[in-house]
This record gives C-alpha cells, sequence and structure tokens, in this order.
C-alpha cells in the first residue's frame, strides 16, 4: 500500500489508527494521578470543597500531544518506506542487454549510471536473468552471462574520451545476437545519426527502455587568441535560465607544479545556448596554461586544452648597429617589427639581457661574429627548443663567418662576399622565388609575382645542403635553410630583413613565412606539410572525465589524422608532440552540434537516478519518543510536580540525552602535550582498538620503566589532524580497514616527523590471517595510507639489524600474533662487513618506519591494575610469547631513542683494539 | 549465624550516640546565636541581694555596722554602706511544639520548623541562664533551674519527637507570675490553645507566643489535583485543583493569625510569625525585646 511517495510494509497495523478516538475520550475521561503531598496546612484545608468537581482535565492540547505519539507509534510500527521500490521488471526474465553510450558525455553522470548499473544487475540477478553489457564507444559482440559476473566487473566499465562513430553502432548493431532480449539504453543525451538505425534494429528483438541522464551538458570550446586576449565559448545543451559558470584555467606554477592560474566566470544568458568570455593574462601565465575546464562539470567536453598557439611566443630582437637615429625604414629590424608585432612579444636588446629571459625565438639581423660565451650559450638555449632565426646582410657576407667550417649557429657554410644580380652593376634580372617543395614548410603558400631577390649570401655546396634547404630562388639557389640542434634549429635568410636585398620583408608572403616557421603563433587549421607528414608522439591524454593522464605507451599518431581523423581508440584526445609545437586535441569538436537528442515517439524514457528507498521507521519512532517525552515535560509541569529549579535540570537532561553523541565527549578530551617523554598512538576511530592500543603503551610503558633508564609519561592519543606530533618519538599506528585517510595538511605534518626523526610503528595486526604475499583489508587499507608518506625502501629486519641487539638480543619480533616479517628501512647498497665484526656498520640513523602484523599492542596491553588484558599464546608458550613482544617494544623505544650508539656499542672493543690498548 | 540486626541494645547506643551528637551542636548554635543578643538590662536596677556593686550609701540608722564598707568610709568622716544591686531570679518555662507537623520542611534548604523552634528555644535558654533566670521546659519533668546542667537537659529534652500530628500548649506546670514562650506553629486545635491560654493569664504568667511557619505554608504554590496529606498521615484531604483551593487556604490562616494576635491582645502576651526562610537571629531579637522589654518586670 503506498501513501504518495510513502509505502508501508505492514499496512494492516494502519487499522490501529481507528482506535484512536476512543482512546482520547479514555483519556479525557480520566483526570490525571493524583499527587500525594505532606502538608501540616491540611487542617487548615479540612472542609473546603473543590467549585467544580472535573475542573483539572486534561487539557486538549496535551491530549492531542499524546493522540500524535500513540499515532506515531503505530504508523512507526507499520513500516513507512519513502520511495519504495517496487520490482520493475517483475514479469521480465529474458535476456537484458545494457547498452551505454559511454562517450565522454555519458563521464558527466558515471557514478550514477554505475549505481544504477549495480541496481539493474543485482535485480537481474535476483531473477536469473542472462545479461550483457555493451559500450557503443567499444563495441563488441554482447555477452551473455550471469548478472553477478558482470556486477563483479562493474569497476572495470568506464566512459571513453570519444564519441561512438557511425561505424561503431554499425559494428555493434550487426553482432547483435538473433533471439529476443529486453534492452537498457543509457544514452549521453547527444544526438547522433546511427540511433535510429540501432534503435530499430533493438525494438525488432524486444522492449527498450531508454535511460537519460537529466543534467544539462554544457561544453566549452577552444581558446582563440585575439589581440592578446584569450577568448572562451561554452555551449549548453538546452537554453534555460541564466547561469554562471566558472571556468578553471589550470596551469602549472613556475616550480612545475599543478596550479589554478585564473577563473573566469562564463554567463549564460536566459534562453541563451552560448557563452563567451575573454582573459587577460600576462604572458609568462599564458605560456604555462595547460587546459581550460569549466569547474564541476566532470567530463572531457568541458575540458579544453591548450597548446603552443595559445602561447604568445617571446621574440628576441638582436641587432648590431643600434643607436642609429633617423633610419628606421633602414632598420633591418623595421620589417621583422611590423610583422611580429601582432602576435607575438619583443623583446629589444643585447643577446646578454635578452638571453636570461629564455625567449622562444630570437633574431639575430645581420649579426656576424658572437663571442665564444655567446655561441656556447645560444647553442644551449637552441638545444633547449630554440628557434635561431638570422638574416644575412652586409656584414655577414663580409665576415668570415662559416666559411671554412660550418658554424654551430648558421645552416650552412657561406662562400665569401655573396652575390648581387639584377643591379645597376651586374647582369642579369632580379631572381624570383622558385615554388616551395612539397616538404618544405612553406609549401602551400602563393609567391607573389613581384617578390624579387637582388643579393643574397651564397651557400657553399654541401652534402647535406638539400636537406636543409626550404626555400629557394629560381635558378636554385637557397633563399632560406635551416638546420636542427637538438630540440631547437637554426633559420638562416640568405637575405637582409629590410628592403636592402629583396622586396621579400615589403610582401605579405614574408608574414606567412614566419607564421609557418611558427615564430608567431597564428591560428591556423591545418599544418604545414612537413608538419602533417611527422609522426606526433602523444604526451598527454584526456580522459572521459576530464582529467590528463600520462600516454607513454600509446603509439604516435600522423599529423594528417591529428588534424582531421574522428576521435576514437586509435586517436584519443589529449597533446601531442610534433618536431617543434605541440598540438592539442579536444574531446569536443567545436562544429558539433550537442543538440539533445529526439528518441522516437513511443520510446520508454527514464531518468537515471531513482529515488532511493528510505526507510522512515526509526523517525517516526523517534518522533513519537520525542513527542512522548513532551509529554512528561507537560505533564509534570501540569500537575505541579515541576518546580522551576527541577525544571531547568530536567530540560537540560533532556537536551543532553536527545542530542548526546559519542563524538561530542571526545572533542572535550585534547590530550595535553607531554612535558615528559612518552608514547603515542595514532587515534583510528575504532574505540576499542583504541583502548587497547592506549593500554599497550601503557604497558610497554611500565616494563621500559622497570626494566631500563626510559621512564615514559602516560601513553598519549594522537589526533593527526589536530595534534602536534613533535613531541612523540615513536606513534604506534594500528591499521583498521575503515580509518579516515587523513589530510593532506596531516600527510604534510607526518613527513615532517618523519624527515626529523620520528619513527611510525605500523601495525596491520592480521599476521594470523595474512601470510606471504597475499593481501588483506588492513593491507590494502596500509598501502593507501602510506601512500602520501615520504618512505624510504624497505626490507625485511635483516639478521645484523641494530633492532635486534638495541636492548635485548631478539631473533624475531613477535606479538599477539608470530611470525610475519617485520619490514625497516633498507640498508645502504654500500653496507658492508667489516673485518671481524659480527654485524655489519649500517643503519646511521633510525629507520623511520617499522612495519609488521604481529598485533604488538594487544600483547603490550594492561589493564589499570596492571595485569595483562588480552591472551597471548597458550600457557607457558604464550607468556614467554608476551615477554618477547614486550622485549621488542623495548628494543624498538631504545632504538629511536638512542639511534646508531647502541649499533656502535657493539664495536667499542673492535674500536679499542684499533686504538692500539 | 547472623548477626541480630541493628537493634537492641547496639541500635540504641548508636542512635543514642547520634542524638548525642546533636546535642554539642544545639548547644553550640544556640550559644552562637545567643552571643549575637548583648545583655544590656539585666539586673533590676535598685539595690538589693545580688553579687554586682549598685553603690554606697551613707549610713542610716537601724543598718548593721556589718554593712558598712570602711574601705569607702576611711576616705571620708562618714561611714558608707555598699550596697549590692538586687537581683532576682524569673523563672521562665518554655514550651516547644514538638508535634510531627513541626517536622515540615518544604524545601532541603530550609530548616524544618522544628528545628527552627529548637534553635530559638535553646537560645532564649541560654541567654536567661546568662541573665541568670531559671529555665524549664513545660510539658516535661524538667522544672525551672539554672546551670549548664540544666541547659544540657533542656537540649535533651528538646530532641525529644513528640506524638501527635499537632501539638498542644502544655502550661500547667507554669508558676504564678512566672513568664512563658511557646513556640508552635499553631496549625492544629485553637481550642487547646485558647484554654491553655486563658488559664496561664489567670495565673498571671506573661508569655510570648512565637508561631513558626514553613514559606509553603504562606503560600500555598500547589496546584493540580492533589491529596494533601498530615505528616503523619492521619489527616487527608483530596482535591482536583489544588490552585483553586488557594485564596480559601490563605484566608482560614489569615484568620488563625488574627486569631492568635486577639488571644495575645486579651491575654497581654506578646505575639509574632516566625518563618523559617528568615534568620532565626531576627526572631531572637524579638524575642529577646519581648521578653526582656516589656512583659517581664
Amino acid at each position: 500500500m503506498t501513501l504518495g511517495p510513502i509505502g508501508f510494509a505492514t499496512p494492516w497495523l494502519l487499522w490501529a489508527l481507528i482506535a484512536l478516538p476512543i482512546l482520547w475520550l479514555i483519556l479525557r475521561a480520566v483526570p490525571p494521578a493524583p499527587i500525594r503531598r505532606r502538608f501540616p496546612g491540611v487542617a487548615l484545608l479540612l472542609g473546603l470543597t473543590d467549585d467544580d468537581t472535573v475542573s483539572d482535565r486534561t487539557p486538549w492540547w496535551l491530549l492531542a500531544l499524546r493522540m500524535l505519539a500513540v499515532a506515531a507509534v503505530i504508523i512507526g510500527l507499520a513500516g513507512p518506506v519513502l520511495n519504495p521500490e517496487n520490482d520493475r521488471e517483475a514479469g521480465a526474465n529474458g535476456p537484458l542487454l545494457i547498452l551505454t553510450d559511454a562517450s565522454w558525455a555519458s563521464a558527466r553522470d558515471w557514478p550514477a549510471t554505475l549505481k544504477l548499473l549495480d541496481r539493474v544487475l543485482a535485480e537481474a540477478g535476483r531473477a536469473g536473468r542472462p545479461t550483457a553489457i555493451a559500450r557503443l564507444t567499444d563495441p563488441g559482440a554482447p555477452v551473455f552471462q550471469a548478472a553477478e559476473t558482470w556486477r563483479s566487473r562493474l569497476s572495470g566499465i568506464a566512459p571513453q574520451p570519444w564519441e561512438p562513430t557511425d561505424e561503431m553502432s554499425e559494428t555493434l548493431r550487426a553482432a547483435l545476437p538473433p533471439d529476443p532480449f529486453e534492452t537498457l539504453w543509457i544514452s549521453d543525451g547527444l544526438t547522433r545519426d546511427g540511433r535510429d538505425a540501432l534503435l530499430d534494429t533493438l525494438n525488432a528483438r524486444g522492449p527498450v527502455t531508454v535511460i537519460e541522464g537529466g543534467r544539462p551538458l554544457v561544453v566549452l570550446g577552444p581558446p582563440t587568441v585575439d589581440a592578446g586576449q584569450i577568448t572562451l565559448d561554452a555551449t549548453r545543451q538546452r537554453p534555460g535560465t541564466e547561469a554562471r559558470l566558472p571556468v578553471i584555467a589550470h596551469g602549472t606554477d613556475p616550480a612545475g607544479n599543478p596550479a589554478e592560474l585564473a577563473r573566469l566566470t562564463l554567463v549564460f544568458a536566459e534562453g541563451a545556448t552560448e557563452a563567451s568570455g575573454t582573459l587577460n593574462l600576462p604572458n609568462e601565465l599564458r605560456a604555462r596554461l595547460t587546459r581550460f575546464e569549466i569547474a564541476g562539470q566532470g567530463h572531457a567536453g568541458a575540458v579544453t586544452l591548450a597548446d603552443d598557439r595559445l602561447s604568445r611566443r617571446e621574440v628576441a630582437l638582436i641587432e648590431t648597429r643600434s643607436g642609429r637615429e633617423g633610419l628606421e625604414l633602414l632598420s633591418p629590424l623595421h620589417y621583422l617589427r611590423k610583422a611580429l608585432a601582432p602576435n607575438a612579444t619583443l623583446l629589444e636588446g643585447t643577446l646578454a639581457t635578452s638571453l636570461p629571459a629564455n625567449p622562444g625565438v630570437i633574431v639575430l639581423a645581420d649579426v656576424a661574429t658572437l663571442s665564444e660565451g655567446e655561441t656556447d650559450d645560444l647553442v644551449n638555449w637552441a638545444e633547449a627548443g630554440g628557434t635561431l632565426l638570422r638574416f644575412a646582410g652586409p656584414q655577414l657576407a663580409a665576415s668570415d663567418v662559416s666559411r671554412d667550417g660550418e658554424d654551430p649557429l648558421l645552416p650552412v657554410r657561406l662562400r665569401s662576399g655573396g652575390r648581387s644580380v639584377g643591379g645597376a652593376m651586374s647582369w642579369g634580372e632580379p631572381k624570383t622565388l622558385a615554388p616551395f617543395a612539397e616538404d618544405s614548410p612553406f609549401y602551400g603558400l602563393d609567391i607573389p609575382e613581384d617578390v624579387t631577390v637582388t643579393s643574397q649570401v651564397m651557400a657553399q655546396p654541401d652534402p647535406t645542403l638539400a636537406d636543409r634547404v626550404i626555400a629557394s630562388l629560381s635558378d636554385g639557389t637557397p633563399l632560406v635553410t635551416r638546420k636542427r640542434i637538438g630540440a631547437g634549429q637554426v633559420i638562416l635568410f640568405h637575405v637582409t630583413a629590410n628592403a636592402e636585398w629583396s622586396t621579400l620583408p615589403l610582401s605579405g608572403l614574408f608574414v606567412q613565412m614566419l607564421e609557418r616557421l611558427s615564430i608567431t603563433a597564428a591560428a591556423e587549421t591545418e599544418l604545414p606539410a612537413d608538419l602533417a607528414a611527422a609522426t606526433w608522439q602523444p604526451h598527454r591524454m584526456l580522459t572521459a572525465s576530464g582529467t590528463l593522464e600520462p600516454a607513454d605507451t600509446l603509439p604516435g599518431v600522423s599529423g594528417e589524422a591529428l588534424l582531421t581523423a574522428p576521435l576514437g581508440p586509435d586517436l584519443r584526445p589529449g597533446l601531442y608532440d610534433g618536431p617543434d609545437r605541440r598540438l592539442a586535441r579536444n574531446a569536443h569538436d567545436p562544429g558539433r552540434d550537442i543538440a539533445p537528442v529526439s528518441w522516437p515517439a513511443g520510446t520508454r524514457i527514464e531518468g537515471l537516478t531513482r529515488a532511493t528507498e528510505t526507510p522512515l521507521a526509526g523517525w517516526v519512532l523517534a518522533l513519537a519518543m520525542l513527542l512522548l517525552l513532551i509529554d512528561i515535560l507537560a505533564s509534570l509541569a501540569l500537575s505541579g510536580r515541576l518546580g522551576p529549579a527541577r525544571r531547568a535540570a530536567l530540560i537540560g537532561t533532556v537536551a543532553i540525552l536527545t542530542f548526546y553523541s559519542p563524538n561530542t565527549a571526545r572533542a572535550q578530551s585534547t590530550p595535553a602535550i607531554a612535558e615528559e617523554l612518552a608514547l603515542a598512538h595514532v587515534v583510528t576511530g575504532d574505540r576499542q582498538l583504541d583502548e587497547i592500543a592506549h593500554a599497550a603503551l601503557r604497558g610497554l610503558g611500565q616494563t621500559l620503566f622497570f626494566r631500563t633508564s626510559v621512564e615514559p609519561d602516560a601513553p598519549v592519543a594522537v589526533d593527526l589532524e589536530r595534534d602536534e606530533l613533535a613531541f612523540y618519538p615513536l606513534l604506534y599506528w594500528p591499521i583498521t580497514p575503515d580509518q579516515p585517510v587523513p589530510s593532506s595538511e596531516a600527510y604534510a605534518r607526518l613527513n615532517t616527523y618523519l624527515r626529523t626523526g620520528g619513527m611510525i610503528l605500523f601495525d596491520t595486526r592480521d599476521a594470523d590471517i595474512a601470510g606471504f604475499g597475499t593481501g588483506s583489508p588492513n593491507g590494502d587499507m596500509l598501502r593507501k595510507l602510506a601512500a602520501p608518506l615520504d618512505i624510504p625502501p624497505l626490507e625485511p629486519v635483516p639478521e645484523d639489524h641494530v633492532l635486534t641487539r638495541s636492548f635485548y638480543l631478539l631473533q624475531d619480533f613477535p606479538g599477539r600474533h608470530m611470525g610475519r616479517t617485520v619490514w625497516v628501512e633498507a640498508a645502504p647498497p654500500d653496507a658492508e662487513q667489516v673485518e671481524g665484526m659480527p654485524f655489519r656498520n649500517l643503519n646511521d640513523g633510525v629507520t623511520p618506519v617499522v612495519i609488521g602484523g604481529n598485533d604488538w599492542a594487544s600483547a603490550w596491553a594492561v589493564t589499570e591494575n596492571g595485569s595483562p588484558m588480552l591472551p597471548v599464546g597458550r600457557g607457558y608458550a604464550g607468556e614467554r610469547q608476551r615477554e618477547l613482544a614486550l622485549r621488542f617494544g623495548v628494543n624498538l623505544v631504545m632504538h629511536v631513542l638512542t639511534g646508531n650508539y647502541k649499533s656502535d656499542q657493539v664495536h667499542v672493543p673492535a674500536l679499542l683494539d684499533r686504538l692500539g690498548q | 549465624m547472623t548477626q541480630p540486626a541493628a537493634s537492641g541494645a547496639a541500635g540504641l547506643r548508636s542512635r543514642a550516640e547520634t542524638e548525642a551528637a546533636r546535642l554539642p551542636a544545639l548547644l553550640a548554635r544556640a550559644d552562637q546565636l545567643a552571643g549575637t543578643v548583648i545583655l544590656g538590662d539585666h539586673g533590676r536596677r535598685r539595690s538589693g541581694l545580688g553579687d554586682d556593686f549598685w553603690q554606697y550609701r551613707p549610713l542610716q540608722p537601724g543598718d548593721s555596722r556589718r554593712h558598712i564598707d570602711w574601705r569607702r568610709s576611711a576616705r571620708s568622716d562618714a561611714e558608707f554602706v555598699r550596697q549590692r544591686e538586687w537581683q532576682i531570679a524569673q523563672s521562665v518555662m518554655l514550651w516547644v511544639d514538638q508535634s510531627a507537623a513541626m517536622g515540615f520542611a518544604s524545601s532541603p534548604d530550609l530548616p524544618s520548623k522544628g528545628d527552627r523552634a529548637q534553635l530559638l528555644a535553646m537560645a532564649v535558654a541560654v541567654l536567661l541562664d546568662r541573665a541568670g533566670e531559671r529555665v524549664g521546659l513545660a510539658g516535661h519533668p524538667l522544672p525551672p533551674r539554672r546551670g549548664a546542667g540544666q541547659l544540657a537537659r533542656l537540649a535533651q529534652a528538646l530532641l525529644e519527637d513528640g506524638n501527635g500530628d499537632y501539638g498542644a500548649p502544655d502550661l500547667d506546670g507554669l508558676r504564678p507570675h512566672g513568664m512563658a514562650l511557646v513556640l508552635s506553629d499553631f496549625l492544629g486545635d485553637m481550642e487547646a490553645t485558647r484554654k491553655a491560654l486563658a488559664a496561664a493569664a489567670d495565673r498571671g504568667v506573661q508569655g510570648v507566643l512565637l508561631q513558626i511557619l514553613d514559606p509553603e505554608e504562606e503560600s500555598f504554590p500547589y496546584r493540580g489535583r492533589t491529596i494533601f496529606q498530615s505528616m503523619t498521615g492521619r489527616l487527608s484531604h483530596e482535591t482536583l485543583k489544588a490552585s483553586a483551593l488557594r485564596p480559601r487556604y490563605l484566608e482560614r490562616l489569615a484568620d488563625r493569625k488574627t486569631e492568635l494576635a486577639a488571644l495575645c491582645a486579651t491575654t497581654g502576651w506578646h505575639y509574632h510569625c516566625h518563618h523559617t526562610d528568615d534568620s532565626a537571629q531576627q526572631a531572637l531579637l524579638w524575642l529577646h525585646r519581648a521578653m526582656g522589654g516589656g512583659g517581664v518586670r
């Protein structure tokens, strides 16, 4: 039986509500019980009669309160359930195909999808239906098997960062079995061509239910750079109310760590599906951008990656003849400035001042000679990825640079003097440019007719010359040559940068050539020919949920495919490294229409999240208890039993009882910072375990007190989130599978603690069940807890470790359990056994962690009166084991407190010997 | 074998010790309270038999030579007789209500009425003893006497519990022209009080009535359905609405007070109403003034 969203487990109990009016009458008829009161003044009362014999009835509001309480009890016992789950497909028992789009758009709702899958699989498992899960982005023949099998593999089913192509849905359609089955199609909500055909096929096999998430999809377009400003466009799937979406610009800080560099709020106007915003960032920040992301979306479509197109390159312009006034048009740099200024940041100055700024490009306009130091610096810079752009000129032509041997900073050897053609004093016509070769970066650029060259420096014919020419004149002499140096390159224009030797700088071709050489970062849709043919290496890949992950294992892709091929398993969205630039391929293509799917009429569509079943019985019964409590107070007050003083006390008690929770009690017991040496244990949140750990350190402390000169104070329970750790030499950390993982601040403090000489004894307490090589929940938790800790390489305690002899001579380290290996910091590889010494001279310092699973705490634990808290082993052997456990504790504390002193003690006789006594 | 339960000789002794332990406390408290009253006007202010010096007067005919104070006479020619102040001992009878009703205390912070009555009676006894009067306890075989022993006996007798819900003043043992102090709540039957007072007045006994009431008896702050019971439970009265009884109860209480005051006015006694939430010292000062100032002459 259901009432709206509320159903009842045992609805017949509700008939008891009929009894409420009868109860009302009874309660009304019976006056409240009298109080018996001793009162000497009764002698004066004798003979006084009440005016109204039934005057002091229970007031109506108290009656109503009691009615409510009783009604709440009845309703509570009837088992109310919010959103009761009726078995949806009660009758269905045929095979079930769960089809998910599993694209990046699905990633947004993937946790909810997983929950749904889990529930559906559980239902199918109960009904014994063979089930198959198919992903459109990773199509294959659906395998029908037991739902529980799928359920165990559920965590491995993840969305892919690409969209299913028509080809993929066709593959799946072809692979569908001919037998009838029911289909549950979890759609990502994006319209797609192949859907209809697939839906028809599925409908032919059996009923189809479509499940779509309700959250509107928002995607982010690639950033465009215009006049130094970055423009970001976002599109949402459905027009709606005004929405403000924060866009976060992720990047790296100067040290290379990931950081949030800027934040922009995109505003969707009401009814609009497009929003755009601009971001003005300084160049240094822009160069460090890695990606933009709409916060809180959690899918790859809301992420757009930043590549070289985004960063504005810094170009250093260097010329020798500075300081000449009035000759602007003759300046070798004038045309470069004009060509570069819109899209690059220009640095002007000397080489010595420009190099430390690490510009992307350095232009040397007719600079012939460089000092040796400058040459080395430039070579180093170029090898790290810099582009050195040189222009010829009278000085270069007149100098001896690269005359006999190839200069490291010139691509080719040069013949002396250069040549002039078509001038007043020379033969022939000015030369024009030859068409660019196919492997040239300039391939495809139109050559204007009026570009002529009258002078140039000539390259010496060399075996390597042909490879290095990327542009030549009509007579075949090189115009532009290039040589790669490490990750960088040197490019030489064999003409001047001004219009003295050629008209090239006056033409638009000059600017385009500079763009092709990626000296200016211009938005271009196609790659230069040489880059298109090159193989691009995946650098970092985008996951479906919009995070970047390393892509070391993926094969390279060709430049052609990188720009045009659809995304798929062979071409994942991410960053690709090419020969001299980095390109991004985003999951969302800005040209893709993200309209919602229009399913054919009659398709059954459900939401992704179903209201979960919530039993309300507890709450209703609690309400009844609360009402009865109020009734007690009210009755007491009415009958005069509640004096003002008692009232406050009672209300206080009730309030404390009502709002009591064990956690609040804990907050008051802040451990004081120990003045003496104190052993400490980590609070795990497991009350019993914490008590044992406390008792254990008490027991160990007593043992130390009796047997050694270490006299520790009472043990301290340490809350990693709040307490200072520096005061405790040893931290005992028992592991439970469900203890909370400390926050990053706590880890920072733990790491400081470990680095400054603290020791943590990790105890997984599972040596009885977890043997060699087998995992356990505690072991997994330990791995999880210790992952962020700064822990050196470990090894099982070697026989000659100082732990075996810092106070007692021990061979093994039993706790309540016996025999699992105990791990300590590994000895340095160069530790050697000195001649005549029983021990290696190692462990110059204390191991920061000791890891074991022998449950030492249970063996150490003593009660307040000093008797052992928990049994260890059996009989005398058990007591012996406890004794050894205590000895291990003593050794451990000694090791922590004395460091390598004890280790050195062993060597004292030998040292004395060596001193010549 | 089990020990006989805490009864018999052992039980009696332990109870006796408990009681005995209270005695010095009562005495000490009474002493302390009495110490707050400065004895300003003791003595009879005329010559007579006594210990204290009163005056020297010239020898008159008829005086025995034995009475001449030679030391004084040697300083002058005349002979002087040393006279002592006339001190006469008055006998004061106390009557303290020891009925169950006096054991009522509305709150644990307040002393019971009986406790306050014992304290006041004892303090008065201490004061009177210091002033040289003889004090006795009516209703007990304790005739008026002086001395520390009498005080101890008084304390012993005061700590006894009476029986019955309400006490009636028993002033039979009063000597004519003596003095009496009656401490009670006067909530019981008034007839006995009236008779006792009349009989006392007939014999020329002057005295003081101190009515001791608990604040709750004065305010009647009760509500709801209540069964009121006397301290022994013998009397009971049930009401459905205690708050409705309040005005009529207060009226009756006021009538009772008026009646007591009127009774005292006719017999020449003094009447005062004391509440246990007031300080005992205040009541003691009033008692001291009433007994020493006006009544006794």
